[in-house]
């Protein structure tokens, strides 16, 4: 391509659509326009200009608007269809075989293929994380090249445009004004907070440029948000885990190494309607219970320095926290939240070893489901021994009994009963509402009397040193979105002819009406030629023409 | 054109070409590094082979202390195990037969219990017959440095302390026979 050279003789880059210098139109299509398209003021954008080189190529790719407007809608479209099936971590398998079979399984080929594209974990797919960069790309690579060329064609403004220029802007007016009226205008502008240059016998007032660089602005801190968002990829940056806590248990802190959490309680307060709630009583009886706090007491441990992972004795107690919804612990970076809990799991079991016949009592005995104990004896001489327990029996397997997790949600005992009257002792296995006596008929059994339970708390520890940056991304963003809107870049071109005659030109990027009141003020001031909003006439005719075409 | 705007010319294409390709450069390396970031991040913490085995020390159901560091110059056999998990009941036996044919040759077994009850283990101890030490890691701390998941888990410690191999699921005793060659001292 070709430099363009301007009647004036200023020598332009292709693809610029108004002369750099005099603002003449250099394209057939401006020159028969009737108003000129002042879109990054004429210049040729970097990027149409070359296209030479696999990296010009490439860059011209990411320039281009659309393609970045088509990046944006196939990422909406992707994170669309992430939220047809679960994502993976909703989703009751835990390794990557089990949750691929889950899908297959649950979905059929649908959920195959879902998987297969990686939607189950959309996020983390390769190909969504390089459809962001590739937004990423395009946002740098567009902006940078708008931004440069406006900004050098703001920076080396000239005062006096080409007629053709001025007549060809919005706002137009020309007539005979006295001779004083450049002085007066310069004033009245000025007072009105323009900054105004001259040249020979024209000027140029200009204000709020800088409401011209919100995009990019805007641009940067989109940037600076993605950026953020790609730290957390990075290990040690963002930590989101979460932490079952039984009442009474002390755990390793997952992904926070030294650190141990006991739970001392957990709470479920709900609303009463009594003492001070009354008001709430009427909402109460139409909505039921609604809860008031969840609230988990914990003990936060340290290991003393360089005790080993699993060394008793070497946790130094660092804080008692009562963590609440919305009120985490926090310490070193992290923090812990109350985010799920269950009530009432099986703690302790209280049996009174009984005679089958007479149903006298022998004693009680509890059953600690936590740490059981190997014998039990009652205070008549009998005693109980634990043979076997199975916090979670499932049933036998070769005359075993098996357990299904270690949690006791279905305890089951073998138990060996000596009673005075049975020194031999008789073998019985216990689980809830059920006895078997493997051994024969015994004289003897264990009769449930109660049970203890505690709570589970369900904690989230989380960690995100992004959200500063994640902070600056969004405030700069908001920055240029308010430079951008509430502010207008407004200019005003006026030359006076040898013969007195005055050219006025305006032009703002956006807020016609607020540029015309300031006009006006300058007009009326400084005895202007009238001027016209030439877009509104083309409006009108065009108008006009529907109307007639309506009509005939 | 005068003679000095060529290569002024030529000067200003060969910038912008630098000027784009560092750009892109930066961009997509950015990009990159994050794919292969989130396409690693699930073992980020887990242990790789080769790495320094974490330091630990536990109880065993008699009362002794089992602090790894302590058995440098030997093979440490880590196995991670609940009695809820059928195929490390499964395998146990076969890691006892084992563990009595390398035992004379530096091979040492930690059965690393996940968070049960002393009673439960020690029954279990007793009805397998095992004769390595059990320990409890009661808080699940070692377990949390080990970033263990699913159970089994074995991790081969070989002789200076670096792990040798990560195994999950359950091992043949042939498996067990291999894993002790590899991480016999010599």
């Amino acid at each position: 391509m070709e430099n363009l050279q301007c009647q004036c003789g200023h020598t332009n880059p292709p693809g610029t659509k108004l002369c750099e210098s005099c603002g003449r139109s250099l394209t057939e299509k401006e020159q028969n326009s009737k108003l000129v398209d002042m879109r990054y003021e004429g210049t040729a954008r970097r990027s149409q200009t070359y296209n030479k080189s696999v990296i010009d190529k490439i860059w011209n790719f990411f320039s281009s608007v659309k393609v970045g407007v088509s990046i944006i809608v196939v990422l909406l479209v992707a994170a669309a269809i992430g939220t047809i099936l679960p994502q993976q971590a909703f989703v009751p398998a835990s390794t990557e075989a089990t949750i691929k079979d889950y899908y297959a399984d649950t979905y059929g080929s649908v959920g195959r293929v879902y998987h297969a594209l990686g939607f189950h974990d959309l996020y983390s797919s390769y190909w969504f994380i390089a459809l962001v960069g590739m937004l990423a790309i395009s946002l740098v690579i567009a902006s940078l090249d708008r931004f440069v060329p406006l900004y050098k064609s703001l920076k080396n403004q000239r005062v006096l445009r080409h007629p053709s220029f001025m007549d060809k802007q919005r706002i137009y007016g020309s007539g005979p004004a006295a001779e004083d009226t450049l002085e007066k205008a310069e004033t009245k502008l000025k007072e009105l907070k323009y900054n105004v240059r001259t040249d020979k016998n024209g000027l140029l007032a200009e204000k709020g440029r800088f409401s011209r660089w919100g995009p990019y602005v805007n641009h940067i801190g989109l940037i600076i948000f993605l950026f953020g968002v790609m730290l957390r990829m990075i290990p040690g940056f963002y930590i989101d885990e979460s932490l079952w806590l039984r009442e009474g248990e002390t755990r390793a802190i997952p992904e926070v190494p030294g650190y141990y959490l006991e739970s001392k309680n957990f709470e479920l307060e709900n609303y009463t309607g009594e003492g001070g709630e009354e008001v709430f009583g009427e909402a109460l009886d139409r909505v039921g219970t609604v809860a008031k706090n969840y609230q988990t007491d914990v003990v936060l441990y340290q290991n003393s320095e360089d005790a080993l992972p699993g060394a008793a004795d070497s946790q130094e107690v660092v804080t008692e926290y009562p963590i609440r919804v919305n009120q985490p612990l926090k310490f070193d970076g992290y923090a812990i939240y109350q985010m799920d809990f269950r009530l009432d799991e099986l703690k302790a079991m209280t049996f009174a070893l009984t005679n089958k016949e007479t149903e006298e009592s022998l004693g009680e005995l509890t059953i600690d489901l936590i740490n059981p104990v190997d014998n039990y004896e009652l205070e008549g001489g009998s005693t109980v021994e634990l043979l076997g327990y199975y916090p979670d029996f499932s049933g036998f397997e070769n005359g075993e009994p098996q357990t299904a997790t270690p949690l006791p949600n279905n305890p089951g005992f073998l138990v060996e009963l000596t009673t005075p009257e049975t020194p031999e002792g008789e073998t019985s296995f216990i689980t809830i509402q059920n006895t078997v006596e493997p051994l024969g008929e015994n004289d003897f059994k264990l009769t449930f009397l109660s049970a203890d339970t505690r709570d589970v708390s369900g904690l989230t520890v989380r960690k995100d040193s992004t959200l500063p940056i994640l902070g600056l991304g969004g405030l700069i963003f908001m920055i240029g979105v308010a430079q951008g809107m509430y502010f207008n870049h407004r200019r005003f071109w006026i030359q006076q002819k040898a013969d007195g005659t005055v050219l006025l030109a305006g032009h703002t990027n956006k807020n016609w009406f607020g540029l015309k009141k300031d006009l006006d003020r300058v007009v009326e001031y400084a005895s202007l030629p009238a001027y016209t909003d030439q877009q509104d006439e083309i409006d009108k005719v065009e108008k006009a023409e529907k109307e007639g075409e309506t009509l005939s | 054109m005068d003679e000095r705007a060529v290569p002024q010319k030529n000067d200003k294409k060969k910038k912008r070409a630098v000027m784009r390709t560092v750009i892109l450069a930066i961009l997509i390396a950015a990009i990159g590094y994050t794919i292969y970031n989130s396409a690693t991040a699930e073992e980020v913490s887990l242990l790789e082979v080769g790495d320094k085995a974490p330091d630990f020390t536990l109880v065993d159901l008699e009362g002794n202390d089992h602090k790894l560091s302590d058995y440098e110059g030997q093979g440490v056999f880590l196995n991670f195990w609940g009695t809820w998990c059928k195929p490390c009941a499964k395998e146990m036996p076969a890691m006892d037969r084992q563990y009595e044919a390398f035992s004379n040759d530096g091979v040492q077994v930690l059965a690393i219990n996940i968070a049960q009850s002393d009673f439960e283990v020690q029954s279990f101890a007793d009805q397998y017959g095992l004769s390595f030490p059990v320990v409890i890691d009661k808080t699940k701390s070692v377990m949390t440095a080990y970033s263990i998941r699913p159970l089994p888990t074995t991790v081969l410690v070989n002789p200076e302390g670096n792990i040798e191999r990560i195994i999950t699921g359950e091992m043949t005793e042939q498996d067990i026979e291999g894993f002790m060659e590899e991480i016999k001292p010599e």
